[in-house]
């Protein structure tokens, strides 16, 4: 039998099957091309993802940290050993997020390829978005090993860490996804990084606590999704728990759902016309 | 159908039946709407008015369900050029629910459609551009579809890729596989199309089997006249009076339904009329 005798469809009937919203086998499907993508570049992204929060836990960590020995009761090193997790999450995340999913649907109309098979907008943003958020919960950990030889004690707490960052991430994700979407070029990410993802990352409470901002500042740093993101590996991490942490957690979810949602939204207006 | 794009009418009033297991070739020039109709039919673009009803699923509502039945190989080149032709075609398995049992044997089975074994491990950027479509191709029958949409699927090629194109259809044909191609090279829907629909401007202004299209719209015969620009002028002039339908061909005037013109014809060479033929008397356009 020739390949071509072997391809003779069947006659036309209807598959009594219903198609459910985010269906595992089209979110499967997309998240596979993902991993074998990874497979081939993982060298390279890994040591973007790990050495850049690095640096900043190095430079910071032994910099101030010959100045500054606490942050309340917590060591200097701990403090930012901790918060640099947020910074690791969201380089991870939100910058995948707009250029890969650029590059992707502009450049390479990978979407259109995906979107011409049984694959529907939310099922490739969620995709993406999943697949990043692992990712992002993974290399988040990153700081906190690199914190384990400037005198960071492992504890149990830092178990839940990659959740925190695979929730985080998830948000960050999909934001990166929602730029990417309404971004006329690529040179738009431009913005978006100095104007919005830098003091972002700079008013988290990621070197210092947020109670030491301008009153004004410290009203603002506390809408900042990357703020609960280190409140919450922090205290997890140290193993300083109070109720707040259920608030962190609450925005944290509430930030990635509300990012997801308009990202399916405004890709799904970019991609069917 | 109806699809605007702003003050654009892209696809106007389309109206089409496809029937189950044939060749429909969609002839048009570039701009006649070919590809947005396509893309209507993977709900990769909504009607604005209209219903569309693909294998028996309406959409967009079911257009999931239809794209499962479905292959599509578009226009242009959307191939993961960083992934090799097996992991492309191992990533389609999936994404059109190839149980994962039988995924290894339709990755074999679509290399060998587009004999591509040789190459099933090169990464697609090292791949030629013959070989890419074929894996385009490959690509959209990696599921064995019901029906495959082929847009503009020799658009660019050299000819030997063509030919090798054109057999792969053949094969699909011959196999009873429903091919939906669009082509804007009448050769290829003369070749390859039992029923070619000639759209223009949205709309489609005839449709039959190429032999019926000639027939109708060119008649058996077409008198190709030769000679300087003024005598040719001349020539269209009376053809206008006369009622002679006729269309410039190149260095010449081409008299169309030129048995009708016995004792009246000019002196000029005679051939079998085309669909080349009917397409510039529908249309008025020519095109390659």
């Amino acid at each position: 039998m020739t390949a071509f005798e072997q391809t003779v469809a069947e006659p036309t009937r209807r598959d009594p099957r219903r198609v459910r919203r985010l269906e595992p086998a089209a979110l499967g499907g997309v998240m596979m091309r993902d991993v074998v993508l990874f497979r081939r570049y993982w060298k390279a992204t890994t040591f973007s993802s790990i050495v850049q929060p690095t640096i900043y836990l190095l430079a910071f960590g032994l910099g101030f940290g010959s100045l500054v020995k606490t942050v309340g009761h917590v060591k200097y090193a701990e403090f930012v050993a901790t918060g640099v997790v947020a910074t690791a999450v969201l380089f991870s995340s939100a910058f995948p997020g707009m250029f890969n999913t650029f590059i992707r649907w502009k450049f390479q109309r990978t979407y259109d390829a995906l979107l011409a098979a049984p694959v529907d907008v939310e099922e490739l943003v969620t995709a993406e978005i999943i697949w990043i958020s692992v990712r992002a919960g993974v290399y988040g950990m990153a700081p906190l090993v690199v914190g384990f030889f400037f005198g960071l004690k492992p504890t149990a707490g830092m178990l839940l860490v990659p959740f925190i960052g695979f929730v985080t991430g998830f948000g960050f994700a999909a934001f990166g996804v929602l730029i990417a979407a309404v971004a006329k070029t690529i040179d738009n990410f431009n913005y978006i990084t100095s104007a919005v993802l830098t003091p972002m990352f700079l008013v988290a409470g990621t070197f210092f606590p947020i109670s030491s901002l301008p009153p004004v500042l410290h009203t603002i740093a506390k809408f900042n999704p990357l703020y609960h993101c280190v409140a919450l590996v922090r205290d997890v991490s140290l193993a300083i728990y109070d109720s707040a942490d259920l608030v962190h957690a609450a925005v944290l979810v509430g930030f990635g759902v509300a990012m997801w949602r308009l990202a399916v939204w405004r890709m799904q207006a970019g991609l069917i016309d | 159908m109806v699809k605007r794009f702003g003050q654009i009418t892209a696809v106007d009033g389309l109206d089409l039946v496809v029937p189950h297991g044939v060749c429909f070739g969609l002839l048009g020039p570039n701009g006649a709407g070919k590809s947005t109709t396509m893309r209507m039919l993977t709900a990769q673009t909504l009607a604005d008015e209209g219903t569309l009803e693909v294998l028996g699923y309406s959409l967009p509502r079911e257009s999931k369900q239809a794209r499962m039945a479905m292959g599509v190989v578009p226009q242009l080149d959307n191939l993961d050029v960083e992934l090799t032709t097996r992991q492309i075609l191992d990533v389609f398995a999936h994404l059109y629910r190839v149980p994962r049992a039988e995924r290894p044997d339709a990755v074999e089975r679509a290399l060998d459609i587009a004999n591509l074994r040789p190459r099933a491990d090169t990464i697609v950027r090292d791949l030629s551009g013959g070989m890419r479509r074929r894996l385009l191709v490959a690509r959209g029958l990696i599921h064995r579809p019901q029906m495959v949409l082929l847009d503009e699927p020799t658009v660019g090629l050299d000819p030997q890729v063509r030919q090798e194109l054109w057999s792969l259809i053949d094969g699909l044909r011959a196999a009873g596989v429903t091919v939906l191609m669009s082509t804007h090279y009448i050769e290829e829907a003369e070749r390859l199309a039992d029923t070619v629909a000639v759209m223009s401007a949205g709309k489609i202004i005839a449709q039959g089997t190429p032999s019926q299209l000639v027939s109708s719209h060119a008649g058996s015969e077409v008198l190709e006249v030769y000679g300087p620009p003024a005598e040719l002028a001349q020539l269209e002039a009376l053809a206008t009076e006369r009622g002679w339908p006729y269309r410039r061909s190149g260095p010449a005037v081409a008299l169309l339904e030129a048995e009708r013109l016995n004792g009246e014809a000019p002196e000029g060479v005679r051939r079998p009329a085309n669909l080349e033929d009917a397409f510039v008397a529908l249309t008025g356009q020519e095109i390659e």
